[in-house]
């Protein structure tokens, strides 16, 4: 008879994180929406101030812009917290892998069965990315309404042991709950990538009528205008950059605390180690996964090269911890 | 002054009980759903050993001992109530499961089946499953055993009914190692 294993997993502590995921999900809702109301709005004040003097032609009275921007940013928010799973899974072509027939993913189902069991959370659902990168991610709101994802080539690479332990990582975000600000970010930051992209042109057109409007009426106005003007343009230019190193950092930290979650529920590091280290050696990058997806994934999809390049830049936009950090780390676990 | 001090005391402790206590009823029901999804898959194996023992069968005619055993060994675990029983009996079936793939492994035409092939996957499946789940129920059990010792929530361990939790133990140190299930399908 020996002392039972001491439990390594500390209840408390994932409910906290999943308190701090839960509330870091509404900020994010409020801030995009805010974001969202400032471009709009502040574009209608631009627009006013530009063509005020104007007797003649168009004046802009009403703050169209605003209002429709800002209800735009309100549904996308509402789908992509109740769709967003499905726009990510979407996105990279999966399919759902409803009845398992071959051998390889009867394999998988019995994996993400036994780490359901192992973490104590409900059964997610099933999908296969056609794509022969092995890669992994997770999406989903919640536990219930969880999803993994793995690609062909994850399955034909990995062993029975190696899959369980890149399971369990993927499982281990839904239990954290990291899985529903990943997800939101997800959806968030293509929508700003593509109101930056349209209102940005629109601008364009406008700000050079506003010019000339500008000079025909008075130049007071027209300044205050121009320079409403620059600070509501130099926020849509950094908005997608910006909104990509914030879904960055929030992925970057959650990385090494998925891995220790689970490691909790395999008891297994090795196996997670040695998984780490093929998918760092395939050196293609995952095709079927788009940049606004990246930070989901265990691995990041770009060239995996490009992770070993050191420096401030390289860190701000890598989505992912140094792979063979991680990988020491889950060898000082016993890996 | 004093009243509302004391009334404001009285009103703190009794938050605190209410929380305490509702602490202690939430972790032993997860405790309670670890031992259920234990059971669970318990079954799974038990309607798995028949099939199992009939695909075997024709090809060990000269190994009925060791079937005998695994079918023994189910019918035991069949019956088996209580952690400490249930525990044990299983410990025997995974025991009785491993010697029977031990000899299995030495009929490389029994192995190259198609269906065994599948079976050995389902049974690794299973196993695994049982070991999981096994493993979530004694990491609840800990938890919920830690909690309600701890002071202050041990005084209302009494009111919330809470006791110790057996856990389930593998007594053979044999079965600490690997389980010998996996006759490698890979």
């Amino acid at each position: 008879m020996t002392a039972p294993a001491p439990v390594r997993r500390s209840a408390r502590n994932l409910f906290h994180e999943q308190e701090e995921n839960r509330r870091k999900s509404s900020w994010l809702m409020i801030g995009f929406i805010v974001f969202f109301a400032w471009v709009g709005f502040g574009g209608d004040v631009a627009l006013i101030l530009i063509t005020g003097d104007s007797a003649d032609g168009y004046q802009h009275r009403v703050p169209m812009v605003g209002i429709v921007v800002t209800m735009s940013a309100a549904v996308v928010a509402w789908s992509a917290w109740t769709r967003g799973d499905r726009q990510v899974l979407w996105s990279t072509r999966a399919m759902e892998l409803i009845t398992p027939v071959t051998a390889e993913h009867q394999q998988l189902v019995n994996v993400v069965e036994e780490m359901a069991l192992a973490s104590g959370l409900p059964r997610p659902r099933i999908w296969i990315v056609p794509d022969d990168d092995p890669n992994a991610f997770a999406t989903g709101r919640d536990p219930a309404t969880a999803s993994i994802a793995v690609t062909e080539g994850l399955l034909a690479r990995l062993d029975r042991d190696e899959l369980q332990a890149v399971v369990a990582h993927e499982l281990a975000h839904v239990a954290r709950y990291d899985t529903r600000v990943m997800t939101l970010v997800a959806a968030m930051v293509g929508a700003i990538a593509l109101l930056s992209d349209g209102l940005g042109r629109l601008l364009w057109h406008s700000g050079r009528a506003g010019r000339s409007v500008g000079r025909r009426g008075g130049w007071q106005a027209g300044g205050l205008g121009l320079i409403m003007l620059v600070i509501w343009w130099s926020t849509l230019v950094v908005a997608p950059l910006v909104s990509r190193m914030v879904a960055m950092a929030i992925s970057r930290q959650r990385e090494y605390l998925a891995d220790a979650t689970a490691v909790q529920f395999t008891r297994y590091p090795a196996a997670l180690a040695s998984a780490l280290t093929k998918l760092d050696q395939s050196r293609s990058p995952t095709l079927a996964v788009g940049h606004a997806v990246a930070h989901l994934c265990i691995v990041d999809p770009a060239d995996r090269r490009f992770q070993r390049w050191k420096g401030a830049f390289g860190d701000l936009m890598a989505s992912h911890p140094p792979i063979t950090e991680r990988i020491r780390r889950l060898r000082e676990m016993g890996g | 002054m004093v009243t509302v001090i004391v009334f404001g005391l009285l009103a703190a402790c009794f938050v605190w009980i209410v929380t305490a206590f509702n602490r202690l009823i939430a972790l032993k029901g997860q405790v309670q759903n670890a031992w259920k999804q234990i059971d669970v898959q318990l079954k799974r194996r038990h309607d798995l050993i028949p099939n199992l023992v009939e695909t075997v069968k024709g090809a060990l005619e000269f190994e009925r001992d060791t079937l005998e055993a695994v079918i023994q060994a189910r019918t035991r675990a069949v019956g088996a109530s209580g952690v400490r029983e249930v525990a044990e009996a299983e410990n025997m079936l995974t025991q009785a499961l491993g010697r029977l793939f031990a000899v299995t492994e030495a009929y490389p035409t029994l192995k190259a089946l198609d269906n065994v092939a599948q079976l050995q996957e389902e049974l690794t499946g299973t196993e695994n499953r049982i070991a999981f789940s096994r493993q979530h129920y004694n990491d609840s059990a800990t938890h919920y055993n830690v909690v309600q010792q701890q002071f202050p929530t041990s005084l209302v361990a009494g009111l919330a009914k809470a006791s110790i939790v057996e856990l389930w133990e593998i007594t053979d140190p044999g079965e600490r190692d690997l389980p010998a299930v996996d006759i490698s399908l890979r």
